[in-house]
């Protein structure tokens, strides 16, 4: 009986010892990701890389002004096409939603998330890049935007339905029609689970690479308007690091960082903004 | 929520002081400044053999000339001919001219100008060895064909006496989407070698026998520096920049010769007066003393008829640039130049464009 | 309560359209209708993805048929095109970056739900879910620039001298391969996997984990017997969606995995996966056939997509069904 429990003993020991050492080697890989890009990227970071535009192969400085801009431009036409939809998408399903067609939404907005994303960036080209002739950052801010959909929607209707039934019953009882109840009632009680879903629906889609290699493709140059090429960060620093130069290896390292810092502030914002709340 | 809204507003002020900044600092070297309503924009896109030069000479051309951008993505051979035959790009360019079945593709006619002339050579990474190893046509065959696998092997050995080769495995870097590098390089193999030409074939995308496949010029590159025992095929340049010994070939006459101007510039002189009209011409494994086996001419893609009456007139003012100052620029980025004769007549072919 | 029957008669009919009115009135019909609309554009934009990838892939579909799956060639130059070589390699990928995301991911969530005190567990999982944020180009990064040579000079001769009995583990090493492609993978969804399993983990009920320490149990038995098993289907949901983001990764896998439409038994053998090869292949494939071949491998991921979903999905109905509560 004492061995049996000392062995059981052990055994809990033994285990435990395996999940803080397994917890120790995942979050050591990642803080050790996380210097390393720092320190790397940090140390090529300069003002002339942030303000500058790229330089031809081979010649040292050059920076990536433009793609810093173009991804800006990327992610506000992505927003602008995505997340009304999204939205929207889920007020239905939370307010109006019942029954197979809800289902049907709900099981295919799973299924959008789920689609590689390359498999959307051939969607965009072929029906937005040939008929126009045209790379475009419209391409790539559709290819994003399609994105970004199935997350805005299963945010947007996980936020509403934390609003208690009482809220939209209050509304109804004073008269409120069902859309003003959800416009001024429900939208706003749900609106720090809303935003932090928009959020980071953003930060998520600002790091995607392969939706824009055939949509946005890349430009050297600033790019005006919505109809030409436009420079991401993702791709060019894809495009930095598969190359065999130094320098543009640097750069890439610097682009990672602020590609990171971008996502990481936007994640540091919205969590702290629900910190008040119980874990979530 | 006060903490939140603080935050909130540091972080957009932050965002709008960068933002214009960056829009309105001028700085000497490399920013350009943002386009004007009158900025015209081209777009083109393909081969990765010349993209150094040609992102030089866009750079340049937009120094000179602040209103116009010509903006060149290095997405491979194959890439720029097809963005060129659906039309995305105004135009395109390929290591590899295009063949007969693909300009049938197109609606108009399309012209092809040799820009510069380069050569494509092995370059590898074996510990202890820096110096230059000779290669034949069919040593590298054997060895892209997986027959020949280790450094130290009879065959390599006996045209390289006096270098220590290790009995390393060899890794072999092919490209890995389509290429005009690609092109030029089974199209040597396939003159040299029977067994090559039948089994694998000369195209910008085949079915390697071996290897690993990069992206680019770039991705090969990048692939061999960081392999031992890597052997690839890039254009001169990327061997040269990337400070990566590359060997040297057996040309037609059989004499050892390197890739280096000289070698390139003899390779094209033999053909320069009985080049095509339409300047196709494949000059691998080219007769003479001094010829570089694997040379070959970069094409521009140019569609005879633009609508956009801008834009015409900026690719034919581009081209006379670059046939006259721009070919100045090419010899330091290890390319040589085209030859008078072909200059000349491309002079002339740049009339068709209406 | 009895059952009403349906008012009919004037009364009722009037009543009706007199609600509809005031639905119009008020707004409510309008918002009913739009809100919908934009949640069938959901459906909408999905059948068009699928209709596109299957309109533009009828000439290969034609040509190959069912043996498109089964062919292991994939060759321009004749227009021989077979998607085995990149099914595999997606598959083998994935499987590997579960089979080291997996045990890695659980345990350190049951660490960190179990016996990590709260300040530091939520401190943890906090960066760890800013990672899962990380966009994916930089893990291909560092792909390239560690963990490929990494493994090269130590990884995989430590386990061609181990387990090199193995047809797995043997072969030459290159650095870049499936091995690394797999690891590469493993790390970018170990985030998922802890902070999702995390969650379900913290929300087993506390009388749970006290029944089994009141009946004798030592802590790890009562979790390892108790609090995992009433937590599996978030655990297993947390796999699945590994599993689909494992399957789709682009850019960190085409920069690591050698880019070789080749089936080798070898792990340390370079690949090549659907996503990659479309990535690395799409902008140029000037014969049609090409193309459509190409975008034919993207309809088989996304079928792929699709029954791993299903599959999901079904699982989770069956450990419901077991008995667990969640």
């Amino acid at each position: 009986m004492l061995r049996r429990n000392s062995w059981r003993k052990f055994v809990n020991y033994f285990m435990f010892s395996m999940t803080g050492l397994c917890a120790l080697v995942a979050v050591g890989f990642l803080f050790f990701i996380l210097a390393y890009l720092v320190w790397n990227g940090g140390s090529s970071l300069s003002w002339a890389f942030l303000t500058h535009l790229p330089a031809p192969v081979g010649e040292r400085g050059g920076g990536m002004a433009n793609a810093i801009v173009g991804s800006g431009k990327l992610l506000l036409l992505a927003s602008a096409f995505g997340i009304p939809i999204g939205f929207l998408g889920g007020v239905y399903l939370a307010e109006f939603g019942a029954g197979s067609f809800p289902f049907v939404v709900r099981y295919t907005a799973d299924l959008l998330n789920g689609v590689p994303s390359i498999l959307i960036g051939i969607f965009a080209y072929t029906i937005v890049v040939l008929p126009m002739k045209h790379f475009s950052a419209l391409a790539g801010g559709l290819a994003l935007g399609v994105m970004m959909i199935p997350i805005a929607v299963r945010s947007t209707e996980e936020a509403l339905r934390t609003v208690p039934l009482m809220l939209r019953e209050g509304a109804l009882a004073l008269g409120a029609s069902k859309w003003k109840t959800i416009a001024t009632v429900v939208v706003p009680a749900a609106r720090k689970g809303i935003v932090t879903g928009i959020v980071l629906d953003i930060a998520r889609v600002a790091g995607e690479t392969a939706p824009l290699l055939f949509t946005a493709l890349n430009n050297q140059f600033w790019s005006p308007g919505w109809n030409q090429p436009i420079a991401s960060l993702p791709v060019m620093v894809y495009t930095y690091a598969i190359s065999p130069y130094d320098d543009w290896h640097r750069q890439a390292w610097a682009g990672g960082l602020v590609l990171l810092t971008l996502v990481l502030v936007a994640n540091i914002v919205v969590r702290l903004s629900v910190s008040g709340r119980s874990a979530r | 929520m006060k903490k939140l809204s603080n935050l909130a507003i540091i972080l957009v002020s932050a965002a709008l002081v960068l933002t214009s900044l960056v829009a309105f600092h001028s700085s000497p070297s490399n920013a350009a400044p943002v386009p004007t309503p009158d900025t015209v924009m081209l777009n083109g896109a393909g081969a990765t053999f010349p993209y150094p030069i040609y992102s030089k000479w866009f750079s340049d051309y937009n120094k000179i000339h602040s209103d116009i951008q010509i903006n060149y993505q290095s997405i491979g051979s194959g890439a720029g001919i097809r963005q060129l035959l659906s039309g995305t790009v105004d135009f395109g360019a390929s290591d590899v001219p295009m063949n007969d079945e693909q300009l049938g593709q197109s609606k108009t006619k399309i012209l092809h100008f040799p820009t510069v002339l380069g050569a494509v050579v092995p370059t590898y990474n074996i510990a202890g060895v820096s110096q230059e190893l000779n290669f034949t046509g069919e040593v590298l065959t054997d060895i892209f064909l997986g027959k020949i696998t280790k450094w130290n092997d009879p065959e390599i050995a006996k045209y390289n006496k006096g270098v220590n080769l290790p009995a390393q495995d060899i890794v072999v870097v092919h490209r890995s989407e389509g290429s005009g590098t690609s092109y030029v390089w089974t199209d040597f193999l396939s003159k040299v070698s029977t067994q090559w030409g039948s089994k694998v074939g000369r195209n910008t995308a085949v079915n390697w026998p071996v290897g690993l496949g990069g992206k680019g010029n770039e991705g090969v590159a990048g692939l061999v520096k960081q392999i031992p025992g890597a052997l690839g095929y890039v254009e001169l340049i990327y061997a040269v920049q990337n400070q990566i010994p590359y060997g040297r070939v057996r040309n037609a006459a059989g004499v050892f010769v390197k890739g280096d101007l000289a070698g390139v510039t003899a390779a094209a002189g033999g053909y320069a007066k009985t080049m095509p009209e339409d300047f196709r011409i494949s000059i691998t494994n080219a007769p003479g003393q001094a010829a570089y086996p694997i040379a070959s001419f970069t094409y521009l893609l140019i569609p005879t008829k633009i609508e956009d009456a801008n834009k015409k007139d900026i690719i034919k003012r581009f081209l006379t640039w670059m046939l006259n100052d721009g070919q100045e620029e090419v010899e330091a980025l290890s390319y040589a130049r085209l030859p008078k004769e072909v200059v000349a007549r491309e002079l002339k072919q740049i009339s068709q464009i209406q | 309560m009895a059952s009403t029957p349906i008012p009919t008669g004037r009364a009722a009919s009037n009543r009706r359209a007199h609600a509809f009115i005031q639905g119009l009135r008020s707004g409510d019909t309008f918002a009913h209708l739009f809100t919908l609309l934009c949640a069938a554009s959901i459906l909408l934009v999905t059948v068009a993805l699928v209709y596109e990838l299957y309109i533009n892939s009828t000439t290969a579909q034609h040509k190959f048929g069912l043996g498109f799956l089964t062919g292991r060639t994939w060759d321009p130059v004749s227009g021989d095109f077979g998607a085995l070589p990149f099914v595999y390699g997606t598959l083998v990928t994935s499987a590997l970056a579960l089979l080291v995301a997996v045990p890695l991911g659980v345990g350190a969530a049951i660490f960190l739900s179990e016996l990590a005190p709260p300040r530091i567990s939520n401190a943890l999982t906090f960066v760890i879910e800013l990672l899962a944020a990380v966009p994916s180009v930089i893990y291909g990064l560092l792909g390239i620039f560690i963990t490929a040579p990494f493994l090269r000079q130590y990884g995989e001769p430590f386990l061609k001298r181990t387990l090199g009995f193995l047809p797995l583990f043997q072969g030459p090493m290159y650095g870049v391969g499936m091995l690394t492609a797999g690891f590469v993978l493993a790390i970018m969804v170990v985030p998922f996997v802890i902070s999702l399993s995390r969650e379900v983990l913290m929300a087993v009920p506390v009388d749970q984990r006290e029944a089994a320490l009141g009946l004798g149990a030592t802590k790890w038995e009562s979790t390892w017997q108790v609090v995992v098993p009433y937590a599996r289907i978030g655990i297993m949901a947390s796999i699945f969606l590994a599993l689909a983001r494992a399957l789709g990764e682009t850019m960190a896998v085409t920069m690591v995995i050698g880019n070789d439409p080749r089936i080798s038994s070898s792990l340390f053998a370079p690949g090549y996966t659907i996503a990659a090869v479309i990535a690395n292949e799409f902008a140029e494939a000037t014969a049609d056939l090409h193309l459509q071949a190409l975008i034919e491998l993207g309809l088989v991921l996304f079928a792929l997509t699709i029954v791993i979903n299903g599959l999901a999905r079904i699982a989770i109905i069956f450990t419901t069904q077991k008995g667990s509560r969640q």
